[in-house]
């Protein structure tokens, strides 16, 4: 390893200076040695390479590098570094597709060149001019790169720049996606057993097997098997019994049933109908749709319009810029320099703020289905940004399920991929000049998640690491789950006639299949040791709930009884109809009912009873309460590393002591079952053995990042008066009243 | 009552809240004639009287008051509302409203107190109720201005540990291999007529006589010569501390301390010894116009002068003013990250910590290093007390946090009496100031970065901070040594840490892990550090307060134990099972079990 500059917090300048030449370095190269290359995923091409090529490293807080060859191929951009590899430590937390010095070619979020000292963004026009002395890669997981172009051939250097800036950055049709490229045969994954599968909810009987689980009473349309009815619906989808009328509108406005609480409401979402409709069309189209979902329950329904009390998606993109702008660090000057104004700087990206929002509409939703027992129907322009956000997070805090891994991921599938939120255009996958439709809106959901996750743990049997790799896992461009826009996108594209497969079906693996990534070893990391799982009495498929030993909170629906409904309507008078339809207009018509005030009751009566893991969860949503997701956003930041610190050292004790348990569990079952079965219900889970590499301490950014760094030195702030200019007179004034006595 | 049975009082440390949780707790109390008084402890007055609670609406009830506490007790509802507040808590009583005000509850009464609250109740307007109560309050909150005793004087509490001897000085330095060939243990101050605000027992440079100390006081404000705190046993570094030199406006020099500052420099070969002076640098400055001042270049050429630039006392109690303004009675919301940042508090235990930081890294990296600031009681302190955390492992277990308060702040002359205020009813004060306060809780940003580095609980520092206040023991009364010796406060009150080692068990934390070599170094960076919301806003029933962590560690600590248990017997009745086959643990296992059961 090169050292270079004098190191150390204090020296650090942005700009860079190299104490050796080209030459110098060409001269120490060894003769024999051969060129490197990288291990090519099956598929995986290269287009272009350039050597040497200067990688800053960030490690010890001081600016040094590593020389060695950058590639860059249809998959990714790689750096191998000259050095033969130290004692290669395995990591406990691999990922078999990419390693630390691979940025997927979908990753990368912005590169800068830096020409005489000054940094500017690379756009297509900039390209076709000189090298760059130095280009800086930002990703999407917030991770910085920084290559020094300057000691290789200046035509190579060029090469590479100018693929790099290519392939990362110019528009590309779908089929140039790796995934359409990667041959990777699909692993059978013989440890997870076939009841533990993720829904994927693309079969009728998937959809049929949630209704059954929520006692939903409502209808499966398979009408939309061929997408004759909708391109932008779902393959199959449910809506409310009492809606016959499916093909006008193509489909547009249609209530799409989310979930069914037990008491019988449920909530729906909907697109919202086109305008161009002639008024009077238009309004009785959409009270046939509002009548329909308050047919569902009690004749009652709230309707919400999301586009209308939640930032849009452009705001939402805005804000995410502003805010990742802070956790891309390139060196220590900026990182203290950025320290001293840290939380105003979070505040004025509102990105905090956007996901209060979130949940907070969320708990509206969750106060309406459980408190009131109405419906509730959510709208927006399509259907499904803002209404999967909220949908899925009012189904996290209302089914227990959803809080179990594959019920996570089931519910991603349900209100996501089957549900047709467009995730090929809101990432920007392909480069397009059209930026008014990307924007991070699964990204602010995972973050809504995390707040959850971080508030309520033992509710939870995902761990934040495993939110983290998931929102790593969306800009890895092998799987099919987030690579397109809705069902019918998927469907076409993948259909073996379709043009871009040349050789039968095309098979790419779902996220969901976390094996393409890790080894089982590293999935235990996804695995919450927190989680406090829910005695079970028999080990078939989750059962319908059964309301009486979850849901303390539900107030009884006074008047109507379930057992009463079904009668009920049908017979008894038409006034009583009128009068709720009253009732129900008046919510609807909506007066902006200051939702603070009504929803704080809710809260606190929610308060007041004892926390249920396995019942309702709501977020706390004060400021201290809602937080920065540090494991996501702070991991590849050297100054913030606590060397034998940070939660994952709770962590780690804990699971250490879950294997003992485990252990001794085992121990005693071998010498008496019934006893061990006696002491412990709960069921007894493989997969949670882990060892640690004991001897090496871990670093608060476990398992992401590894401190390597043998001499660790603590990071001290630089700059640190800049804010605490006092001016006021009390900072010139002495501590005590008195002067000093002098004695001479 | 003096003759009353002395158990040992185990009041909940944080029961003097309205929070569901509390009031739970406090729920093993009957109404006011029951309360579980302390021994000595006696009634005065008690009152109907209405609580106007900040986050419910207002309740009726009984205030209750006696020479400690004031304990609120609601009457009108199921729900119990209880309050149980100690006296030497309170800075403030006002009265608000009266007869010209209008509406109900017009007859006020706030009190303001230190721990980050403050109480409105209303009373009645006949009798002359609110004029009793609230003469009765201030009299009892502020018996030294009223020729009367703090509590912790007519307490008759008794432990079984006293806890005055916690901290011997010599114990303590013999630990650190102390006296040795480089230093020497001195009883010059034995009478406290070197410097009065010093404990007796000093250890000093070996080469250092006595009439060099001498010298070397007259020419340190208040005499606080530079003594030594900490002794690095593998390079013998030392932690040294003291107050400023009375360098003045002229630039006086003094050839002793620059002697002595020498002598401490070449005990370990050190080639240059560091100054870390705490204060801003403009400050030192200034400081030169009184008299004070700081080491210069040309005076001191073996030594490097750095400046920490934390700011002073007024600076921090207007910071945790502005603190209070954010989170009581509620917590601002809509801009509450830059409306923290606008207080600055936390951006000040950022500048304690990395300074503190930088004395931990120079003496582990060999050098010996003085630390002073004006007078060197306050941030001299929080410096030195906090470096010694981070590299001495012992100072991170429940004993030897306390003898790291009896040494650092106790013993060293931290003004606790000036600055907390004990017992006096001047509360606008300019000596008073959250100076331990800010120490505090820049521990509990270190423990919680290290969860598992130190051995007590985020509870023993919750503890502290109310019993600093409370009066209830003699631990933090009285601003130094000589103070405590004339005021006999060993031989007539209890110490806190008779109190806390009565029962360890509530304050160690489970996750603890020791390992005695390792140096901690905390991230100083306002990525990490954050609001210690369970103290500052635990008075808030809707925040967040529990963390599951720690209950669930100790639940599988629990269940371990139990395995343990039943394997150890199994193995048992095994070997008896060869020699006796009619055990009875064999005959009904089922039945031995069932009491056994956790509850998952």
């Amino acid at each position: 390893m090169l050292s270079l500059g004098s190191g150390g917090a204090k020296s650090t300048k942005p700009s860079f200076v190299s104490y050796v030449t080209p030459e110098e370095i060409k001269s120490e190269k060894d003769p024999s040695k051969q060129e490197k290359h990288p291990d090519l995923l099956p598929g995986e091409v290269e287009f272009c390479s350039a050597n040497p090529i200067l990688k800053y490293t960030q490690d010890d807080l001081s600016q040094r590098g590593v020389f060695g060859t950058l590639f860059c191929t249809n998959f990714r951009v790689t750096f191998i570094s000259d050095e033969r590899p130290l004692e290669k430590k395995a990591k406990t937390f691999k990922n078999k597709l990419y390693g630390e010095n691979d940025i997927p070619l979908m990753c990368v979020d912005h590169i800068y060149g830096v020409y005489e000292e000054k940094r500017k963004p690379i756009t297509g026009a900039l390209v076709k001019n000189k090298n760059p002395s130095k280009m800086i890669i930002h990703c999407k997981d917030l991770r910085v790169f920084q290559f020094c172009l300057t000691y290789s051939k200046e035509e190579d250097a060029r090469k590479i720049f100018q693929g790099i800036a290519h392939h990362c950055l110019e528009e590309k049709s779908l089929k140039c996606v790796f995934a359409f490229s990667y041959m990777g045969t699909p692993s059978p994954s013989p440890e997870m057993p076939r009841k533990q599968e993720t829904i994927m909810f693309d079969s009728p009987e998937d959809w049929t097997r949630e209704m059954k689980r929520t006692k939903a009473n409502c209808r499966l349309v398979i009408e939309n098997e061929n997408f004759e009815l909708s391109q932008r619906l779902p393959k199959y989808f449910v809506i409310p019994l009492a809606i016959g009328d499916l093909f006008s509108y193509q489909g547009k406005g249609l209530p799409i049933w989310c979930w069914s609480h037990y008491s019988g409401c449920a909530l729906f979402k909907a697109s919202f109908l086109p305008v161009t409709q002639e008024d009077g069309d238009f309004q009785k189209h959409l009270d046939t749709m509002i009548n329909a979902v308050a047919h569902n329950h009690l004749y009652s329904v709230k309707t919400e319009d999301l586009s209308e009390s939640l930032p849009n998606i452009q705001d939402i993109q805005q804000s995410y810029n502003k805010f990742k702008q802070f956790f891309l660090i390139e060196n220590s000057t900026d990182f203290w320099l950025s320290d001293v104004k840290w939380f105003s700087s979070i505040e004025s990206s509102g990105w905090l703020d956007i996901i209060r929002q979130c949940l907070q509409k969320a708990v509206e939703v969750v106060e309406c289905l459980e408190k009131d027992n109405t419906n509730v129907l959510i709208t927006e322009e399509e259907g499904t940004d803002l209404c999967c956000v909220i949908s899925s997070l009012a189904q996290i805090m209302l089914d227990p399920y959803y809080r179990t891994l594959m019920g996570f991921q089931s519910l991603v599938q349900k209100e996501w991929v089957a549900g047709c939120h467009a995730f090929l255009d809101r990432c920007n996958r392909l480069h397009l000049k059209d930026k008014e439709c990307h924007s991070p809106v699964f990204l602010l959901f995972l973050e809504c998640v995390w707040q959850l996750v971080q508030q309520h743990s033992p509710a939870f049997q995902f761990s934040e690491t495993y939110l983290t790799v998931l929102s790593d896992s969306v800009h890895v461009p092998i799987f099919s789950t987030f690579l397109f826009n809705s069902a019918h996108h998927r469907e076409n594209i993948m259909k073996a006639e379709s043009p871009l497969a040349q050789s039968g079906p095309l098979s790419c693996p779902t996220v969901w299949d976390w094996s393409v990534q890790f080894d089982s070893k590293a999935q235990n990391f996804f695995f919450n040791p927190l989680y406090l799982e829910k005695v079970k009495h028999d080990r078939a498929v989750r059962k319908p709930h059964k309301p009486k030993h979850q849901r303390h909170l539900s107030l009884p629906s006074s008047a109507f009884k379930t057992p009463l409904k079904k009668g009920f309507f049908k017979d008894e008078a038409d006034s009583l109809k009128k009068m709720l339809r009253v009732k129900r207009l008046s919510r609807w018509r909506g007066s902006p009912d200051a939702p603070a005030a009504t929803t704080r009751e809710f809260y606190e009566s929610w308060q007041n009873r004892p926390l249920d893991y396995h019942g309702l969860l709501l977020p706390y949503l004060d400021g201290p309460a809602v937080r920065v997701w540090m494991q996501r956003y702070l991991r590849w930041i050297p100054e913030v590393y606590i060397l034998g610190g940070g939660s994952m050292a709770v962590m780690t004790k804990l699971m250490e002591l879950q294997n003992q348990v485990q252990d001794l569990k085992r121990a005693l079952e071998q010498r008496d079952p019934s006893q061990a079965a006696e002491l412990d219900h709960r069921p007894y889970l493989q997969q949670r053995l882990l060892s640690f590499d004991s001897s090496g301490r871990l670093s608060s950014s476990f398992p992401f990042a590894y401190t390597r760094s043998r001499n660790f030195k603590p990071s001290i702030p630089i700059a640190l008066m800049q804010s605490l200019m006092l001016t006021d007179s009390l900072a010139c004034q002495e501590d005590e009243a008195s002067s000093v006595v002098s004695f001479v | 009552m003096a003759s009353a049975p002395i158990a040992p009082y185990n009041s909940s440390p944080l029961g003097n809240s309205s929070s569901p949780n509390a009031s739970r707790e406090s729920l093993k109390m009957e109404p006011l004639a029951d309360v579980a008084m302390l021994p000595g402890e006696e009634r005065v007055i008690d009152k109907d009287i209405i609580y106007i609670c900040p986050f419910n609406a207002a309740v009726k009830g009984k205030v209750f008051i006696t020479n400690y506490r004031l304990y609120f007790k609601n009457t009108d509802s199921e729900t119990p509302v209880t309050l149980d507040v100690p006296l030497g808590v309170i800075s403030r009583v006002e009265k608000m409203g009266g007869a010209s005000s209008r509406g109900e509850n017009s007859y006020g009464l706030e009190i303001i107190c230190k721990d980050m609250r403050n109480l409105r109740f209303a009373l009645k307007q006949e009798g002359h109720s609110r004029r009793d109560i609230f003469e009765i309050i201030f009299k009892y909150a502020f018996p030294l201005s009223h020729g009367m005793q703090l509590f912790a004087f007519l307490s008759q509490e008794k432990y079984e540990e006293n806890g005055w001897n916690v901290y011997e000085p010599m114990e303590e330095y013999r630990r650190q291999v102390l006296p040795n060939s480089e230093w020497r243990v001195t009883f010059i101050n034995k009478n406290y007529e070197l410097c009065d605000t010093y404990p007796t027992i000093l250890v000093v440079p070996f080469k250092a006589t006595d009439e060099d100390l001498r010298r070397v006081a007259a020419f340190r404000s208040r005499c606080r010569i530079p003594v030594l705190s900490w002794f690095h046993k593998e390079n013998h570094a030392v932690i040294t501390r003291c107050s400023q030199p009375l360098v003045g406006m002229s630039g006086k020099r003094n050839k002793d301390d620059e002697r002595y500052l020498d002598l401490i420099r070449e005990a370990n070969g050190t080639t240059k010894l560091t100054i870390y002076d705490a204060r801003p640098n403009v400050n030192a400055v200034a400081n030169k116009a009184t008299g004070g001042g700081y080491e210069g270049d040309d005076a001191y050429q073996n030594a490097e002068l750095v400046f920490l630039d934390i700011h002073n006392i007024h600076v921090m109690r207007e910071s945790l003013k502005k603190l209070k303004d954010i989170v009581y009675p509620n917590v601002e919301e809509s801009h509450w990250l830059s409306s923290l940042e606008s207080t600055h508090w936390l951006e000040h235990i950022k500048l304690v910590l990395s300074g503190a930081i930088q004395v931990a890294d120079k003496v582990s990296s060999g050098s010996s290093v003085v630390v002073h600031c004006s007078d060197g009681w306050d941030r001299t302190a929080q410096l030195t007390s906090l470096a010694m955390l981070m590299l001495d492992s012992y100072y991170r277990t429940l004993r030897g946090f306390q003898v790291l308060l009896e040494k650092e702040w106790i013993s060293f002359g931290h003004k606790f009496a000036s600055r907390i205020g004990h017992g006096d009813k001047n509360h606008a004060d300019q000596d008073r100031s959250p100076i331990f306060l800010q120490f505090i809780d820049c521990v509990w940003q270190m423990t919680k970065q290290f969860p598992t580095a130190f051995e007590f609980n985020e509870r023993l520092l919750v503890v502290i901070l109310d019993h600093l206040y409370s009066c209830r023991f003699g631990t933090f009364l009285y601003n130094c040594e000589s103070a405590r010796d004339s005021n006999n406060v060993r031989g007539k009150t209890v110490s806190l840490w008779a109190f806390v080692n009565s029962d360890t068990s509530l304050y160690i934390n489970p996750f603890y892990t020791p390992e005695s070599s390792r140096v901690l170094y905390p991230v100083a960076s306002m990525r990490h550090l954050e609001l210690w919301v369970t103290y500052y806003i635990r008075w808030n029933p809707r925040i967040l307060h529990q963390s599951p962590v720690e209950q669930r560690y100790k639940e599988l600590l629990a269940l371990r134990d139990q395995y343990l248990k039943k394997l150890e017997e199994l193995q048992l009745s095994d070997s008896t099972h060869l020699t006796n086959s009619s055990t009875p643990n064999t005959a009904t296992p089922n039945q031995h079990i069932t009491h056994l059961q956790t509850p998952f």
